[in-house]
């Protein structure tokens, strides 16, 4: 049982930073337009960012600062770039995806979040850092990514929500064992690059041979087809 | 036995400032807004002209109207002036607010705002149906949120009653909580949407399409009109109030000694001017949304509240 009044200023900032992540994830759900979906990613980004330096400050361990800078800028900066960039190539800024009920999806969203506060129990249990009561928080935001893939059909929003999960888990190894070793750090960042660059080019292979980047048009995709 | 007639006496010492005074927030909102659009605003009294004038002016009934129309204005500024005696303005520890708590006070809301959609059908006027459906739709979409907020606060205090949740949040100290962030985002836009203030309803003017508010109340004359327009400055006020004692609670007095007294006063008053301030420029900069566009807005009302209850539950006491 951790109690509020026992930890101090900084503690408390990561716990109010750990709900805006989560809250970062409900705003992509709740996005229609593709511009503004990319822009809370990165707000989500500077939001993971943060929480980095805080954790390295009460850690002390002086090399989550570096990995504080690398997410500030390949997650917070240039990947939003990239996004931001293709949309505006592709002309969908101005974009509005429409698709069932929003509000339903939401609170769907609220049952992962209370799902994922179950099924992280036993884990906090293990744990003996301050911080360890926002792995649910760190799970809920990957379960949201996939939330957001699963009731999205646009490319770009399923790229998004599959970088917010990596947001997650990148989140899950900060709070919980105050980061991962920098190699392994290093490795997921540009690999998440990577990831955004090759999407990118994914899409204008899509967008040339579909002419929309609705994913449920791949489906119909056959021989035929001129 | 003094100290009890004095704690009663500052209780109803305490509502009737509140009730004076709620015309001049609505005043001051108005004149920052002015400002905010240069435009030249109307005296920050002007509020109070106006009730004055409709008090004096003469009241016309219609003829279909029953001993409803007559009587709701009376029990909507009853219910809404009972409202105000629960919430602590100045002090707390009042015997008001041990009477009744936080739950009922919203059931003082939903009293008064029934009265005012039966009001609003009585005379059988197209308007006032469609008014009253609408306050109705969108009440229904507040109040879940509205609770959300203020259950998510009596979890963080352990009670229902305000001022004891006032005095536990002011023991505390300075704590940064995740669950009070959402809890006052959310209550902030109930508030907006429950006191018909711009992106949900704009009751200043007379628009068919959109007047949510102002189309119940369109049959009303005089005193009756006067009451109902005071009714709706105190439920802003309240709501005001609420928002500032509640998440932001420095200042109210907890002693009853003048000086903590006159430091609670003022700095409530310090409290609500900045908010009064962030809604005239929140209602600057925003356009008033479509009817349709309501329930999504109070939908993510509801999200945040119930955010606010997770994180608590998750953050805060969990593990």
């Amino acid at each position: 049982m951790t109690d509020l009044q026992g930890l101090d200023i900084s503690q408390q900032l990561i716990l109010l930073l750990a709900a805006l992540v989560l809250f970062t994830s409900f705003a992509m759900l709740a996005q229609s337009r593709l511009i503004n979906l990319v822009r809370v990613f990165a707000w989500q980004g500077v939001l993971l960012a943060a929480t980095t330096a805080l954790v390295a400050h009460v850690s002390g361990y002086s090399h989550l600062y570096i990995s504080a800078l690398l997410t500030f800028g390949l997650k917070a900066l240039l990947i939003p770039w990239v996004l931001h960039r293709l949309v505006l190539r592709l002309g969908m800024e101005r974009e509005v995806e429409s698709e069932g009920n929003r509000t339903l999806v939401q609170l769907g969203g609220a049952s992962l979040v209370i799902f994922s506060y179950y099924v992280a129990l036993p884990v906090v249990r293990l744990s003996t850092l301050l911080t360890r009561n926002t792995i649910a928080v760190s799970l809920a935001v990957v379960l949201l990514g996939m939330l957001l893939m699963i009731a999205r059909k646009e490319a770009v929003t399923q790229v998004v929500g599959f970088m917010s999960i990596e947001n997650g888990l990148f989140f899950a190894a900060v709070v919980s064992t105050y980061g991962m070793p920098m190699v392994v750090e290093l490795g997921i960042a540009f690999d998440v690059l990577v990831a955004a660059i090759l999407f990118g080019v994914v899409f204008l292979q899509i967008r040339a041979s579909i002419d929309t980047l609705d994913v449920d048009r791949l489906n119909r995709l056959s021989e035929s087809e001129p | 036995m003094a100290d009890y007639l004095t704690s009663w006496l500052l209780a109803l010492v305490q509502t009737a400032l509140f009730v004076a005074s709620a015309p001049l927030l609505a005043g001051w909102i108005k004149r920052v807004k002015c400002r905010l659009q240069n435009r030249r605003s109307p005296p920050v009294i002007q509020p109070y002209r106006d009730l004055v004038r409709l008090f004096r002016k003469e009241m016309l009934l219609a003829e279909e109207s029953s001993w409803l129309f007559r009587a709701a204005p009376y029990v909507i500024f009853g219910a809404t002036v009972l409202a105000a005696a629960v919430v602590p303005l100045v002090a707390v520890r009042l015997p008001t607010s041990a009477i009744a708590d936080v739950i009922v006070l919203v059931g003082f809301f939903a009293l008064a705002r029934f009265f005012l959609a039966l009001a609003g059908m009585d005379v059988g006027t197209a308007f006032g149906g469609m008014g009253s459906s609408r306050e109705m739709t969108i009440a229904s979409l507040a109040e879940p949120a509205l609770l959300m907020a203020v259950f998510t606060v009596a979890m963080g205090a352990h009670t229902t009653d305000l001022s004891v949740v006032i005095e536990r949040i002011l023991s505390h100290g300075l704590m940064i909580r995740p669950s009070f962030v959402f809890a006052a985002l959310g209550l902030m836009l109930v508030a907006v949407a429950e006191t018909g203030r711009i992106p949900v309803d704009n009751p200043a003017t007379h628009l068919e399409l959109t007047m949510i508010h102002e189309a119940t109340v369109l049959e009303y004359s005089g005193r009756h009109l006067a009451l109902i327009d005071w009714a709706s400055q105190i439920k802003l006020m309240i709501y005001a109030v609420l928002i500032a004692n509640i998440f932001l609670p420095w200042g109210v007095a907890v002693q009853f000694s003048a000086g903590a007294l006159l430091l609670g006063a003022m700095a409530v008053s310090l409290k609500l001017a900045v908010l009064a301030t962030v809604l005239a420029v929140s209602e600057t900069l925003f356009a008033k949304m479509r009817l349709f566009a309501v329930p999504q807005f109070l939908g993510f009302a509801y999200l945040l509240c119930l955010l606010g209850m997770l994180s608590h539950v998750i953050l805060e006491v969990g593990g």
